[in-house]
């Protein structure tokens, strides 16, 4: 089976370059626990360099853009035109003219369910073929078919399957981040080490009581790095399905956006999916960083 | 009377790939209740298989390991192992280990707060009350070994089984462990089974020393009776001429009449 845990780098946009010169006088007193100009120091030293790359780029745009026979809006006609829906996010006009943060809210509540969905028979499925090896020959080859099979490519099957675009939606979620996570999980359980088996066979721990203190906890680095890659699939998977299957997601925005030539509003949707895509990275990054805390340690 | 552990012409052999390999034969031996008994031998005849089998962590080949009469043929509690590399749940508290054995064993017989004053009775045997709250990748080697011998001791086995529990120690730390074990083991008289290839501490722990042959098919070649008087102090016995004679003993048997051939496959 295909190892596809990933590394838990340290996503930082640029390599911090070297510290400013107040910052280094500061550090003589490192022993205060609040100290606002290390922290600001700090901040500063994070912040700056992806704001100057920004700027940069949102002016090279400008100008790339600024002819009157540019293809694509320029950042400043962005602005302008989409002015309404960067400044409020919340706004409620009726069924289908409310702003871009509901949206995402909608979108994300169909990948709540059908990533919780995927988490869940994922974590059994790959505890399964982890610990069993005849369900892992048996699943192994289904499983690595499947997975590569693209998401929208379910999509038609599930609309013919569910009639209703909503629960296909969510299959289609479901299905795209739970071979991860099966996979993931699996190797985590074949990696547990046979002495925590056998603490737990002197123990006479029955299969209930192992899972849930055993392998769980042992395979919980692995689970994590499966979480968090299907979490990303499943942000990529619920915008393009929202966008076959209409409805008031955010997918569905950018199609509709497409369809009477609003550029600049698709353009704002993107730095939405981007920052939800992102913060939920983040998010699932930082639950597993909290609940592996002293699980690898030796 | 009959022996509280019997060891009953036990054969064990791996089959991998059609080839089957022999690795204990004929295995015969008798253990007293409340006696310490060390097992000893190269690497790779098959010592830690032989407390695999007592353990009940693999099933015999052919014979029998009898308990107090009953055959053993799986895993549990009365025969607590402590393993070489110490096997503390790296996510739970010193406390909280010990406790995933005490609520096990324990947890229908006793109520919370009996069960919370064993674990702690426990720590404090290995010396470890202090160090409750933290976690394995805190603490020492020798310290995470004391906790894992105060997991088997808290399961009250009705034999203590050490796999090389000071390998990976430093000599000094090891040496303060020995102790620890000697203080223990006097003051509850466990029955205890000690694989180890270090020579001294087989014959400063040991009331028998049972040597091992090399494998394939290894067997006991020798049982050597430690005729020390306890209470045991390693400095007087540096120069006693008992202790002297049983290391030599052993050591004879180990490099004599029985050495390690590497290429012995």
């Amino acid at each position: 089976m295909s190892v596809q845990a990933i590394e838990d780098t340290k996503v930082k946009a640029f390599p911090v370059p070297a510290k400013p010169a107040e910052v280094i006088a500061f550090t003589a007193k490192v022993r205060r626990r609040f100290d606002p100009a290390a922290i600001a120091g700090k901040l500063a030293s994070t912040l700056v360099p992806p704001t100057i790359v920004i700027v940069v780029m949102l002016v090279v745009w400008q100008i790339a853009c600024s002819s009157p026979n540019a293809s694509l809006p320029p950042p400043s006609q962005v602005w302008n035109e989409a002015y309404d829906l960067i400044a409020h996010p919340f706004f409620d006009y009726g069924p289908q003219d409310i702003g871009l943060a509901w949206r995402v809210l909608i979108s994300l509540q169909r990948v709540a369910i059908g990533f919780g969905l995927a988490a869940i028979v994922g974590v059994a499925l790959g505890a399964l073929v982890g610990q069993s090896i005849w369900a892992m020959r048996g699943l192994d080859p289904v499983f690595q078919i499947l997975r590569t099979v693209p998401p929208l490519a379910w999509l038609p099957l599930s609309l013919a399957a569910f009639r209703d675009s909503s629960p296909s939606a969510i299959f289609v979620i479901f299905i795209t981040s739970i071979w991860p996570v099966i996979i993931n999980t699996a190797v985590g359980v074949r990696n547990i080490p046979e002495d925590y088996r056998n603490v737990s066979r002197i123990l006479r721990l029955n299969q209930l009581e192992f899972f849930v203190k055993i392998m769980v906890p042992a395979a919980a680095p692995y689970i994590f790095t499966g979480l968090r890659i299907g979490i990303g699939l499943s942000w990529l998977a619920i915008v393009a399905a929202e966008m076959l299957t209409g409805g008031v997601g955010i997918g569905f925005f950018i199609w509709d956006a497409w369809n009477s030539s609003r550029l600049p509003d698709i353009i704002v949707a993107l730095a939405y999916i981007g920052v939800t895509g992102f913060c939920l990275d983040r998010l699932v990054a930082a639950i597993g960083a909290f609940v592996t805390r002293g699980t690898t340690a030796k | 009377m009959t022996a509280y552990l019997k060891l009953d012409h036990i054969d064990k052999s791996f089959a991998r790939g059609g080839q089957v390999s022999e690795v204990l034969k004929d295995i015969r031996l008798t253990i007293d209740k409340g006696e310490f008994v060390s097992i000893i031998g190269h690497s790779g005849c098959g010592k830690s298989t032989l407390l695999n089998l007592i353990a009940g962590l693999t099933r015999v080949s052919a014979g029998a390991v009898l308990l107090e009469d009953k055959e053993v043929d799986s895993p549990g509690p009365e025969r607590a192992v402590v393993f070489q590399n110490h096997s503390l749940l790296p996510w739970l508290t010193v406390f909280e280990n010990i406790n995933l054995a005490v609520s096990k064993v324990f947890g229908r017989t006793r109520s919370r707060a009996e069960r919370h004053d064993w674990i702690m009775r426990n720590l404090d045997l290995v010396q470890m009350a202090h160090a409750r709250d933290k976690r394995p990748a805190e603490i020492s080697g020798g310290m995470k070994q004391r906790v894992g011998i105060a997991r088997a001791l808290a399961m009250e086995p009705k034999i203590l089984l050490l796999d090389e529990p000071f390998g990976a120690l430093d000599a000094l730390t090891r040496a303060h462990l020995q102790d620890a074990v000697m203080d223990i083991h006097s003051r509850l008289g466990s029955t205890t089974i000690m694989i180890t290839h270090d020579v001294d501490e087989a014959v400063l722990l040991s009331d028998r020393i049972v040597m091992m042959t090399n494998g394939p098919a290894a067997t006991i070649g020798e049982v050597l009776p430690v005729p020390l008087a306890r209470p045991r102090r390693r400095i007087e016995l540096s120069s006693d001429r008992t202790f002297l004679r049983c290391r030599e003993a052993v050591l004879k048997f180990l490099y004599e009449r029985h050495r390690f051939v590497e290429a012995a496959e």
